[in-house]
C-alpha cells in the first residue's frame, strides 16, 4: 500500500492527474512534479508559513498537507496570483515600501496578505500583525511589510469609492 | 524534513474507517486536517505504518443545535468554529479559544476532533472542554460511548482512546441564561503555543457565581478543571476570598518547567489569569489584586 496514489489537482487552473507517493506533500508536489517553484519550503513543520498556497480558495500550509489529501482540490499557487494579475498592485506595493530583502518569505507573505484582504479590505496594522502571525520574515523587521499591506488596503478602498 | 513512507487509506465511511483501525491497530494513524500529525512526521517523531485519513468523511462534518445540546463533528475546522453562529449563541468561549490556536493558514486545516485526540497539554481546545463540561462521542469495535472530558485526557499526549478508536463528535450543553466565559493566555507571540492559558466559564446570579468551571492549560501533563474554582461559588467575593483561592489554586496546581517557564513562573502566571477572570466575570476591576503579569 506504499504504493503510488493517483490524484486529480486543479493547479492554477490546469488540470493535473499524477501518481504520487503517500508520504509526498503538497509542497514538494508543486516544486518537484510540477516545477512551481514560488512556493518555498523553510521549516517543513508548519512554523514558517513561506509555503503557505490556497487550496479551495482559503490558505493553507502546503508542507502540511499531503499531495494525495488535495485530490479533487481546487490549489492556487504564487504563480497564478502573479499571474492572473490579482495581487499586482500588492507586489508594486511590496517593492515599493522595500518590504522584502531575500524575497525567500515574499511568496508566503503575499498569500497571507492577500487572503486578509479579502476577508478585511481595512484591516487594522494590528489585524494585519495578527493575520501574518504565522509568517516569518528574517530580513524586514515586519513594518514594511505591514506598511505595504496597509497601503494596498487604501489604495483599494479608494478605487472602489 | 520528510515523512518516512507509510501506506495511506482513505476511509469512505466511518464503518469504513473502524474497519481500517481494526486490522492496523497500533500501526495506525488517523488523519485528519493533519496540522498535529504531519509535523511530528516531517519531524520523524512518529513515523506510523498506514495512515487512515478521514478528511472526506462528510458526516463528521458541521455544528447542530439538536435541544439543550450543541453537537460538533470531529472534522469541525477551527475556522469554522470562528463563523459558526451556533458557537456564538451557544458555547462562545470555543469561539474566543479558537482564535488564539496557531494563525489563520493552520485553523483552516486543523479540527476539533484532531485537537482533542492529539491532546497537546499546551493546546486550547482540551481545556474548553473541562470548563464546558462537554462529552466526547467515540465510536469504537464495541459500538458508540460517551466519555466525560474530565476523564478523556489522561496524559501528555494520551487520551481514553484507543488505537481502534475513532473521536466522531462532541456534546456540549447550550449555554444557560446568565452564563459567561473568559478566555486569555500567555504566549510570546500571538499564535504561539501558551505558557499558561484559562478557559472559563461561569453562570452568574446576581453578583455571584451560580457555578464557576476553570480550564487551565499549559500547567502540566494534561488540561486541569481547578478545584479552586468551588471557593468561589455561591458566595459574595471580596480580595480576601480571592486571595484564598488564589492560594488554592497555587496548590492544586504542579507545573512543569520548559524552556518557556519555571513552574514558579506558571503559578504565578496561573493566579493573574484567575484574578483577570474573575474581576472580568463580576465586572469588578477591584478584584484585580495582583493582576500583572
Amino acid at each position: 500500500m506504499t504504493a503510488p496514489v493517483t490524484i486529480s489537482v486543479t493547479v492554477n487552473g490546469e488540470r493535473v492527474e499524477a501518481h504520487v507517493l503517500p508520504r509526498l506533500h503538497l509542497a514538494d508536489f508543486l516544486r518537484e512534479h510540477l516545477k512551481l517553484t514560488g512556493t518555498h519550503l523553510g521549516c517543513e513543520h508548519g512554523v514558517c508559513g513561506a509555503c503557505t498556497v490556497r487550496v479551495g480558495g482559503e490558505i493553507v500550509r502546503s508542507c502540511l498537507m499531503l499531495a494525495v489529501q488535495a485530490n479533487g482540490a481546487v490549489v492556487e499557487t504564487i504563480e497564478g496570483l502573479s499571474d492572473s494579475g490579482e495581487i499586482a498592485d500588492l507586489q508594486a506595493a511590496f517593492r515599493d515600501r522595500n518590504a522584502l530583502q531575500c524575497g525567500f518569505c515574499t511568496p508566503g507573505m503575499l498569500m497571507a496578505a492577500q487572503d486578509l484582504l479579502r476577508e478585511n479590505p481595512a484591516p487594522a496594522r494590528e489585524e494585519i500583525r495578527e493575520h501574518l502571525s504565522g509568517n516569518y520574515c528574517r530580513c524586514t523587521g515586519y513594518h514594511a511589510i505591514i506598511d505595504a499591506i496597509e497601503t494596498t488596503a487604501r489604495a483599494r478602498m479608494e478605487l472602489k469609492a | 524534513m520528510k515523512a518516512a513512507a507509510f501506506a495511506y487509506a482513505r476511509a469512505t465511511s466511518v464503518a469504513n474507517a473502524l474497519e481500517l483501525l481494526a486490522v492496523h491497530g497500533e500501526k495506525a494513524r488517523v488523519l485528519s486536517g493533519g496540522q498535529s500529525l504531519i509535523p511530528a512526521m516531517n519531524l520523524r517523531l512518529v513515523a506510523p505504518d498506514v495512515i487512515v485519513d478521514i478528511g472526506e468523511l462528510a458526516e463528521l462534518r458541521g455544528i447542530a443545535v439538536k435541544g439543550e445540546t450543541l453537537v460538533i463533528g470531529a472534522l469541525t475546522r477551527h475556522a469554522d468554529l470562528l463563523k459558526s453562529s451556533d458557537i456564538v449563541k451557544c458555547a462562545p468561549l470555543l469561539g474566543a479559544a479558537a482564535a488564539h490556536v496557531a494563525h489563520p493558514a493552520i485553523r483552516n486545516r486543523g479540527t476539533i476532533g484532531g485537537s482533542l485526540a492529539q491532546a497537546d497539554p499546551a493546546s486550547e481546545l482540551p481545556a474548553c472542554m473541562l470548563a464546558l463540561g462537554a462529552s466526547i462521542v467515540v465510536h469504537g469495535p464495541g459500538g458508540e460511548r460517551r466519555i466525560a472530558a474530565e476523564d478523556f485526557f489522561t496524559g501528555i499526549y494520551e487520551t481514553q482512546l484507543a488505537p481502534q478508536d475513532l473521536l466522531v463528535a462532541i456534546e456540549l450543553p447550550v449555554a444557560r441564561t446568565g452564563s459567561a466565559h473568559f478566555f486569555q493566555e500567555f504566549a510570546r507571540r500571538h499564535g504561539d503555543y501558551a505558557i499558561v492559558g484559562l478557559a472559563a466559564q461561569a453562570v452568574l446570579q446576581g453578583d455571584r457565581f451560580a457555578d464557576l468551571r476553570l480550564g487551565y492549560f499549559a500547567v502540566g501533563d494534561k488540561p486541569v478543571l481547578a478545584k479552586a474554582a468551588g471557593k468561589l461559588a455561591g458566595v459574595a467575593i471580596t480580595p480576601a476570598l480571592l486571595a484564598e483561592a488564589s492560594d488554592a489554586l497555587s496548590h492544586e496546581l504542579d507545573p512543569h518547567e520548559d524552556q518557556q517557564a519555571t513552574p514558579a513562573m506558571r503559578r504565578h502566571l496561573a493566579r493573574v489569569l484567575l484574578a483577570r477572570c474573575v474581576a472580568s466575570l463580576l465586572n469588578r476591576p477591584d478584584l484585580n489584586i495582583g493582576g500583572r503579569a
